[in-house]
């Protein structure tokens, strides 16, 4: 048995992170063990940033994800994942969907969205996969799909069977909206 | 498996409802919104919003005189609006049992103050059970109906942001609830009638109630000894415990769970047990404070901040001088502040105030987003309702201030405290004006209904408010409604109620975009017409942006509202379809 895994899922207000989340704590759960997580509600959803911290193991305190203790982040926009980074373990791995949403003080002139966020944390980290998954299928023709296409990448570089995760999502996602969630998460699974 | 992961609210709605039970009241806050919500899926419990925090809490105390069993949920700055029955709801005591649910919010994740509750009950002289994580939340909840029949008092429930919105394993799965039968009504003045006679009676019975309930929190198992080391004891309690067990895992704990009246003996007998004793809470020093005064030497606020949350790395940084190196973050990102959505009706009247250059008497609600840049349009926000107040305040010590102030509300923050104040603008004689942002939900929250939606929180319907009808009768003569989106009736509208010398109320009605989902097709520029500038940038629209001088829409973003095409002064906007009138430039292209 695992001793402790902690995750950080960062984005955007509206992107989705929430529900990422909790697939994680039913995995958790499936796999018998402690889990915690600590959810943005309130005025971030709205466009802010927002962050999902989620805690699983044999015996869970905290909520919250000390600082240089993840040992995951999965980020859903580049910017978010760079701005989280402090929480990351010198070996974890962070999981970057390369997707650009600029924030209203760059919409509006008054600073720069880096050039460098990339980059950034391809150096700061372990393990850095970096993905456009807006162009893979099937997040390219349904965009509600990008939370689980990314849960699909960090199910494989985690210690648990294919098949809880898959039950996982079954127990999380709508029936009307578990057949293209299913094809999301296996692409993201699969991914080369 | 017996077990479901539930959030902290999910788990407070489960405990009462186990408990039996019967009315729920609540005005929504975050982080206290889902409670209410979740205990309204259960139907043998009779739920609704009330029009504010105060309502809620008497609504409870009704149903208990009843008696019946009632919850009132709020959050932290909710119990400033119910503080008044309360109060003496102490002295009345109940007949079903009573909880008052609140949600501090340490860190202002989404408040205007980060006040400590915990003072509340003190005050109140009532008990007060934190929990400190989804399991307890329901346990505790459920148990503060029992203990609030058993000493005949308001029991207070203290989540915070971590609690109530962490999600945690609670066991067992399915809900179990006892059947509580309503007592019969009985009239009992002395107990009910708070007049000075009967309430110098009652008095006494809540110093001693307090004695005994102190007694209790001596030997209430939801106090406990954690034994570990003989080296340092620490007291704490909430989210503040998870903190400790996990950054100083070889400590001697007191976990207070019933953590008003303060357990002293206890408190000693840990002080006595180690050599050196802290109390690590968030917020205010409310335990130590107590300890200090009982002259046990202790160690708290002077290692850890009375602002913000606390952490484990805070724990380990003070305690144990222990500091992990993490991965620097360039400091200079761009931040990613919250905004108003894309198509969003609150957008065209800040750009139409700053247009006119008014200042704004601001309030509480998704609105609040005009006070950051570009729009800039608030000038202040204190708490729900204070706009029309403040407002005519303004006018009060300056005369001349209606000339070029309004005060702008949301309606559910209107209904909430917002008419008490027009009131007293009409019985001032004020020249004030308020504008009302009617877009017919509490949107910041998460939407939930109100009085004028027209819609319960079960999705019956009701006759909403006619707010022009209530406007009037309250003595304003001069109420105009108006569609936000048809900016230059808007701007005209604002200018003449704010030169006429007399009270008015605008109402800018436009349902909220993510309820009315009144979306269109992603409007289009023209790059030879637009000349960059920035006017739409101005409108603080997330679609838009300036990209090479020219402004751009991001069809991903774009909602098809038209307040951008509206501001263009060059046509250079249009809607896919809808070509603009071509320029001679374009022309000869
Ligand atoms: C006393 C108190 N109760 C609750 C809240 C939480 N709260 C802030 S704004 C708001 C209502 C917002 O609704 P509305 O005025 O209609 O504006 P909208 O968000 O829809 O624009 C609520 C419930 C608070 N800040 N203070």
């Amino acid at each position: 048995m695992i001793n402790k895994v902690d995750l950080l899922v960062a984005g955007v207000g509206g992107q989705g992170t929430i529900l990422a989340g909790r697939i994680l704590s039913q995995v958790a759960l499936l796999q018998e063990l402690e889990v915690k997580m600590a959810e943005t509600h309130g005025m971030a959803q709205r466009g802010g940033s927002v962050i999902t911290h989620v805690r699983m193991g044999k015996k869970v305190n905290s909520p919250l994800v000390p600082l240089g203790d993840a040992d995951f982040i999965l980020a859903f926009e580049r910017l978010e994942g760079l701005r989280w980074l402090s929480f990351l373990s010198p070996r974890g791995t962070v999981i970057v969907n390369t997707q650009v949403l600029h924030p209203l003080p760059v919409l509006t002139g008054k600073v720069e969205y880096p050039g460098y966020v990339l980059e950034e944390i391809k150096d700061k980290t372990a393990t850095s996969i970096q993905v456009d998954a807006l162009n893979r299928d099937p997040v390219s023709r349904n965009s509600r799909t990008l939370n689980v296409f990314l849960m699909g990448i960090l199910a494989r570089q985690m210690p648990f069977p294919r098949e809880t995760w898959e039950n996982a999502l079954e127990l999380v996602i709508p029936p009307r909206l578990l057949e293209i969630n299913r094809e999301a998460f296996t692409a993201g699974y699969c991914l080369e | 498996m017996d077990k479901t992961v539930l959030s902290g609210n999910e788990a407070i709605a489960r405990g009462a409802y186990e408990a039996g039970v019967a009315v729920g009241t609540a005005y929504p806050g975050t982080p206290s919104t889902e409670i209410l919500e979740n205990l309204a899926r259960y139907p043998e419990v009779d739920c609704n919003w009330s029009a504010n925090e105060k309502v809620a809490l008497e609504v409870a105390i009704g149903a208990s005189i009843e008696g019946a069993r009632a919850v009132a949920c709020m959050k932290h700055v909710g119990v400033n609006v119910a503080a008044d029955p309360l109060l003496t709801l102490s002295y009345t005591g109940v007949r079903g049992g009573v909880v008052l649910v609140c949600a501090d919010d340490p860190g202002m994740h989404s408040s205007q103050n980060e006040q400590d509750n915990r003072h509340y009950a003190r005050m109140a002289k009532i008990p007060l059970l934190e929990p400190s994580d989804s399991q307890e939340a329901r346990d505790f909840t459920a148990y503060a109906f029992e203990l609030s029949e058993r000493y005949d008092t308001p029991v207070m429930v203290r989540s915070t942001t971590r609690i109530s919105h962490s999600r945690g394993i609670v066991s067992p799965a399915a809900p179990q609830r006892i059947t509580v039968p309503k007592k019969d009504y009985q009239k009992d003045a002395p107990k009910f009638v708070m007049l000075p006679g009967y309430a110098r009676m009652r008095h006494p019975l809540v110093e001693e109630r307090i004695e005994r309930l102190t007694e209790e929190a001596e030997n209430n198992p939801l106090n406990r000894l954690e034994k570990g080391s003989s080296k340092l004891g620490v007291l704490c309690s909430g989210v503040a415990y998870q903190y400790v067990k996990e950054a100083l895992p070889e400590a001697t704990i007191l976990k207070l769970g019933l953590s008003h009246p303060f357990p002293l003996k206890l408190a000693k007998e840990l002080s006595d047990s180690v050599e050196e004793l802290l109390v690590v809470e968030e917020l205010d020093p409310f335990f130590e404070e107590q300890l200090r005064a009982a002259g046990i030497k202790v160690k708290g606020k002077e290692l850890f901040p009375a602002t913000g949350e606390l952490s484990v790395e805070i724990i380990r940084e003070k305690v144990l001088n222990e500091k992990r190196e993490t991965i620097a973050v360039p400091g200079d990102l761009p931040p990613r502040p919250p905004v108003m959505c894309p198509g969003c009706s609150h957008r065209a009247v800040f750009y139409t105030l700053k247009r006119l250059k008014l200042e704004v008497m601001g309030d509480i609600g998704c609105y609040t987003l005009g006070a950051l840049a570009p729009l800039e349009r608030i000038d202040s926000c204190i708490c729900m309702g204070a706009s029309v107040g403040t407002a005519l305040g303004r006018e009060k010590a300056n005369a001349g201030a209606a000339s070029h102030t309004v005060a702008v509300i949301g309606d559910s923050t209107f209904y909430h405290s917002g008419i008490t104040p027009l009131l007293d603008i009409v019985y001032s004689k004020s020249a004030a004006t308020v504008i009302i942002l009617d877009n017919r939900t509490t949107a910041m929250t998460g939407h939930q209904d109100h009085p004028g939606t027209g819609t319960t929180l079960q999705g019956e319907e009701i006759t909403p408010v006619d707010l022009e009808a209530l406007c009037r009768a309250v003595g304003v003569k001069r109420v105009t409604t108006v569609n936000p989106f048809e900016m230059k009736k808007l701007q005209e509208i604002i200018k003449e109620e704010v030169a006429a010398e007399e009270a008015s109320v605008v109402i800018a009605r436009r349902p909220c975009i993510l309820l009315s989902r009144d979306i269109h097709p992603p409007l289009e520029v023209d790059a030879d017409k637009c000349n960059g500038c920035e006017n739409c940038i101005q409108l603080g629209c997330p679609a838009l942006s300036l990209v090479n001088d020219k402004a751009r829409i991001d069809s991903a973003v774009c909602n098809g509202c038209d307040l951008c095409l509206q501001v263009c002064r060059r046509d250079a906007i249009y809607r896919p379809g809808e070509q603009t009138s071509p320029t001679e430039e374009g022309d000869k292209k």
